[in-house]
């Protein structure tokens, strides 16, 4: 064998993952069948507010197949047992209890109120129309506004308030920057605007799944979910069962984007339900139930301030948002608008900045992190306004944001809300992007259409976006008061045939981590790809972790395998030494192989491992092992960025919007696998697209949730998105040794002021200044011919198998 | 999304099916691609008693040439639809718009008569039915009727079909050599239509000798846009005259709200896509 291997990182491989994911040759959670095992089925509130006045279960326990019915009450009687939240932003947070189970009221609908164990699932469904539950209405809260009106109705009246806490940011207090409002007084221009964040839903692709199996001394939990570690963590905390007696384990999990950060009342439930029952249990929800009560994500009002000088140098920037928690505070929720705090001032020089943000309670499905979590809003609010404030000046906006952008040799530079970029270079991105986009020859299409009336015109929306990812160095989240660090484990093992096993904390949902970890792995060891299997999501062979989310798997997650590799090298030099019998300083390792220096003598690794293995003959006080772990902290945010360009065509006859060219160029540092990128760029911008043209979560007045199905919240297929030409620069991070940055949510964070953006600048010359989201055809035609912004609802498109059929109320709309 | 429980026939003659039908009692349900009725029995909208199941019957499928019209039986799918050659011919407004219908996994299930008895006012086969005027055969336990597609939809998922009838067939007079497209109006490429419109003419020389306009979603039931064809007849078949004969499109409609369209919105584009839908026929 000769010792030239070709880098495995850089290579464009397809996913080892993939040919079981797509065959179907692995197990769910909800494919998990236990001996004696029973369903749950959850009876949810069909009530946005009300008191429980009784629930009468008699009927329901003598359905066929029913083992059990449980309210709130019967699983909780002492009431003790709240769901957790681990960011209390503030001293003075409000964190109303998040009982189990309804107790005594519910706060919206489609909280879980009592919950059927039957023999089969079908059993469990049809005993919930037995349950009969009295509700007495409450005033239902719905709208940021209304709740924070002077005699709004409370959520929880307990509280006296449905302001959950008030987190602020000042440039001019922390000494990062000016007085925003001194900059504003004496600013030549100044701009405000109000962007409203729609609601969206998590729309991952396997619902969330439980299975609780009790009958060993060690509890098991299989669960659909992103954080196997931390739900293992807080279920010991939240239930007091000792930590060392539950093993979660997330099997093959089908998708997340933030909706499976969570810990959830059923999984509560399922453990509580299992211990009563002493028999294994398995919940797993069905798309309404995912719709109604898994959390959702954004929802949003921003106000923003924005002052310039005449010649476009932007001197200040405020922003007051209010954010809408829903009906409780989830796992890290009240923490998601503030995630956006650090990125309002971008990519740009802003010398001052306000940051204010009121999070809010509804009467609605809670509000959690959702691909992007804070960042899109931020990246949204103020590409918006800069396209904005071009047009204010009679400037080209690409102009404009060169004007105000750091330099690639201004790096490393500390922006005014105290964050440190590492790297960048927007120039380079740039430049390759208009090239790619032929933004000359598309400013003189539209030109010309604008020219001759033409019924389709052209607009170009522009996002230079960059955002904070790879959560996250532990004292930065130790100051923003969040409850956990932000390290990540890796474990190496070393097997006596030569094979390794990789073990991560971070987990998997779709990404590909297998892959990549597998190509990092065997270049550091210089061990065969196909070598090497990596294991993760199981609490007992991955006992350390803190998951995956915020695009940190690679950049921190990686860095620990790059870590634990470093360590396994180290060990297995000693021996190798002394199995060549020449000194460690004389040895040099590379494509898996020591060699003494200036000699052709070496010894595989492999061989290392077999002799650690045997043990035969080691060197005095070297343990028989070069198995390694590594935690890896990170001392910054990876700072991924990018020049997305949209040219949207808008029939101002129909109002309907097309796509026709979308070119992003993005940095995301050093690439391990370029396919893997490439995916999650394709599916990121479809989720950013998404937001501006086709979704949104509805509630009516009542507070039920219109878009409960796919029929009516709109996912864009790959026949609603154009053909996209992504491309990248590389421009390593310095903070990590790979030179890596997350990639993760980069393509939803960038895309939709792109889009927005774009539909603005094509219909600008109509008097339209801003579109709500959805950019729906009708709302885009009012605009145009009426001047109305957010004209209609988003809602409901008669689709999928239901057509005309409102799912909501039955029957015809 | 789990239906209740109901018991199941699968007949193998039209004649067992009816007579299933009949003794299973109202609350029986008649299945055929599923693909809108299971929708709906998932989410316990509708809970039936029984299914009776139309798709082990051989003599409801396919497309037969009965001289001056094609009969299709009811339980020829959208895919057979969309690829058969004497629809093509004769009939090629009902193999555009089914093109339009959702995605090819529904379409290799869902069938023509599903949708024709499903009646739902966003379907996108029952204003191509009304225009080409075709003709419901249905069974039932007293032998068969024939009813006209104008008397057919009555409301909102509602037909002329009583609950122990079955839709067999469906006969559409022949078309030949008539222009057809189907212009549809959705916010995502699977999903059913906001408005849509179908329009099919015959030109004589440079003049259109005959027209035939129905609207999808423009009321409870598909609409027929008379005064959009009355404008039509006579005309140089020239962009200016279709212009202006689809400014009568939405007279006598009566849409629905919903959150995509207001009546405002849907009339107007029931206007704009009239004008679209009889250029692009001219044109194909
Ligand atoms: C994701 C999705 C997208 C869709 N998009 C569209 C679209 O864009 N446009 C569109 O037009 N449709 C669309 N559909 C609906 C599709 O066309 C269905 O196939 C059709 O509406 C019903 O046909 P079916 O054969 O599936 O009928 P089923 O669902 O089996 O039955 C529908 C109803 O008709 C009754 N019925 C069926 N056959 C008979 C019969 N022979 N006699 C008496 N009663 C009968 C049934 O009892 C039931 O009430 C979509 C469906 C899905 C799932």
């Amino acid at each position: 064998m000769t010792a030239t291997m070709e880098p495995e990182v850089g290579k464009g491989r397809l996913r080892k993952e993939d040919a079981r994911l797509i065959a179907g040759r692995t197990r769910w959670t909800d494919n998990i069948t236990l001996p004696g095992m029973v369903h749950l089925a959850v009876l949810r509130s069909t009530a946005a507010h009300a008191k429980i006045v009784n629930i009468d279960t008699s009927a329901a326990k003598e359905m066929p197949g029913v083992i059990a019915v449980y309210t709130g009450d019967d699983l909780d009687p002492e009431g003790a047992i709240g769901m957790p939240c681990a960011w209390p932003i503030t001293p003075d947070m409000k964190s109303p209890r998040r009982p189990v189970l309804a107790q005594g009221k519910v706060n919206f609908a489609g909280e879980g109120v009592a919950v059927v164990v039957a023999r089969s699932a079908g059993e469990a469904e049809d005993a919930l129309a037995e349950i009969d539950v009295d509700y007495e209405d409450l005033p239902v809260v719905l709208g940021l506004e209304n709740a924070l009106a002077e005699d709004a109705p409370l959520v929880h009246e307990e509280l006296g308030t449905n302001r959950n806490a008030l987190w602020k940011f000042d440039s001019g207090e922390a000494g990062s920057g000016g007085d925003v409002e001194q900059a504003i007084n004496e600013a030549e221009v100044v701009l405000k605007r109000r962007f409203r964040q729609q609601r969206l839903v998590p729309a991952f692709m396997e619902p969330r799944s439980c299975v609780v199996d009790p009958t060993a001394p060690q509890l098991t939990m299989w669960s659909a979910t992103q954080i196997p570690h931390i739900l293992k963590t807080m279920s010991a905390l939240t239930l007091g069962i000792p930590e060392h007696k539950i093993r979660v384990i997330a099997p093959d999990v089908g998708g997340g984007f933030g909706g499976k950060i969570a810990v959830l009342p059923e999984e509560i439930m399922s453990l509580l339900v299992a211990q009563k029952l002493g028999r294994p249990v398995k919940w797993t929800e069905s798309r309404s139930e995912t719709m109604a009560a898994a959390h959702h994500g954004r929802d949003q009002i921003q106000d923003l301030t924005i002052a310039a000088k005449r010649d476009g140098t932007v001197t200040g920037l405020k922003v007051e948002l209010m954010a809408d928690m829903g009906a409780y505070l989830g796992l890290v929720g009240p923490g998601v608008p503030i995630l956006g705090a650090f990125m309002f001032n971008a990519i740009y020089k802003i010398p001052a900045y306000h940051f204010a943000c009121t999070n809010v309670f509804t009467n609605t499905t809670l509000t959690d992190a959702y691909r992007g979590a804070g960042r899109p809003e931020a990246t949204f609010g103020i590409e918006r306004m800069m396209d904005e404030l071009a047009a204010e000046l009679g400037m080209d906006p690409m102009e404009l944001r060169e004007k105000n952008w750091i330099k690639h040799d201004e790096f490393p530079y500390t922006t005014v809300s105290t964050l440190t970029y590492d790297s960048g270079n927007y120039e380079a991105a740039t430049e390759k992007a208009m090239q790619l986009f032929d933004y000359e020859g598309l400013r003189r299409e539209q030109a010309e259409r604008r020219e001759r009336n033409d019924p389709v015109q052209l607009g170009i929306g522009i996002s230079t976006f960059t955002e904070m990812c790879g959560l996250a160095p532990s004292r930065v989240l130790g100051s923003l008061d969040y409850g956990a660090g932000g390290w990540e484990h890796a474990a190496i093992r070393m097997l006596p045939t030569g094979k390794v096993e990789v073990i991560t904390g971070s987990s998997a949902h779709g990404q590909g981590h297998e892959t990549a970890w597998s190509q990092i792995v065997s270049d550091q060891l210089g061990v065969p790809f196909e070598d090497i299997e990596v294991l993760h999501g199981d609490t007992q062979s991955s006992h350390k972790g803190l998951d995956t989310y915020g695009s940190r798997s690679l950049a921190v997650g990686g860095i620990a395998v790059v870590k634990a590799a470093e360590k396994v090298i180290e060990k297995a030099k000693k021996i190798a030494a002394h199995m060549m019998e020449c000194s460690e300083d004389d040895l040099e390792f590379s494509g898996g192989k020591f060699t003494v220096k200036g000699t052709d003598k070496s010894t595989g690794i492999g061989d290392v491992a077999f002799a650690a293995f045997m043990a035969h003959d080691l060197p005095d006080g070297v343990e028989p092992s070069l198995d390694s772990e590594a935690v890896y902290d990170p001392e910054n945010f990876s700072f991924p960025h990018g020049t997305h360009l949209c040219a949207a065509e808008v029939d101002t006859e129909t109002g309907r919007v097309r796509l026709r060219k979308y070119v992003c160029v993005d940095d995301v540092g050093k690439v391990v696998n370029p396919i893997i990128v490439e995916g999650q760029m394709h599916g990121g911008l479809a989720q950013g697209i998404a937001q501006a043209l086709f979704e949104e979560a509805v509630f009516d007045e009542s507070g039920t949730l219109t878009s409960g199905t796919f029929a009516d919240y709109l996912l864009p297929s790959a026949a609603d998105l154009p053909s996209f030409t992504t491309d990248r620069t590389e421009t390593p991070s310095t903070t990590n040794p790979l030179g890596v940055k997350g990639v993760g949510e980069a393509g939803t964070i960038a895309s939709t002021p792109a889009v927005v953006n774009a539909v603005v600048d094509a219909v600008r010359h109509f008097g339209v200044n801003d579109i709500e989201m959805p950019l729906s055809p009708m709302r885009v035609w009012k605009a145009v011919h009426s001047g109305e912004k957010a004209a209609g609802g988003p809602g409901a498109e008669a689709g999928g198998g239901l057509g005309s059929i409102d799912a909501t109320h039955g029957g015809a709309q | 999304m789990i239906p209740a429980p109901f018991d199941y026939v699968a007949p193998s003659t039209v004649d067992d099916a009816v007579r299933a039908l009949a003794e299973a009692g109202e609350d029986a349900k008649i299945i055929a691609g599923g693909q809108s009725l299971l929708p709906v029995l998932r989410m316990r909208l509708a809970a039936p008693t029984s299914l009776i199941d139309l798709n082990r019957i051989p003599e409801l499928r396919g497309v037969r040439d009965d001289g001056d019209a094609l009969v299709i039986g009811s339980m020829t799918t959208h895919y057979d639809v969309q690829r058969d050659p004497l629809i093509a011919e004769h009939a090629a407004l009902l193999a555009k718009a089914t093109d339009t219908v959702a995605d090819p996994q529904v379409r290799h299930r869902g069938t023509f008569g599903g949708s024709i008895a499903h009646a739902d006012p966003a379907g996108d086969l029952l204003a191509p039915a009304l225009a080409l005027d075709t003709e419901m055969v249905v069974a039932g336990p007293d032998g068969r009727r024939t009813v006209p597609a104008a008397d057919f939809f009555e409301d909102f998922f509602t037909t002329a079909l009583r609950p122990d009838e079955i839709l067999v067939e469906v006969r559409v007079p022949k078309h030949t050599g008539w222009h057809a497209h189907y212009e549809k109006f959705n916010r995502v490429a699977q999903a059913w239509s906001m408005v849509a419109v179908a329009a099919t003419v015959r030109t004589d020389g440079g003049t259109i000798a005959e027209a035939r306009v129905g609207l999808t979603n423009m009321s409870s039931v598909p609409v027929r846009a008379r005064a959009v064809e009355e404008a039509l007849v006579g005309r140089p078949a020239t962009a200016e005259s279709i212009r202006a004969a689809a400014e009568h499109a939405a007279e006598g409609t009566n849409p629905t709200v919903d959150g995509n369209a207001d009546v405002e919105y849907r009339q107007h584009l029931a206007r704009v896509l009239t004008g679209r839908a009889i250029q692009a026929a001219m044109a194909g």
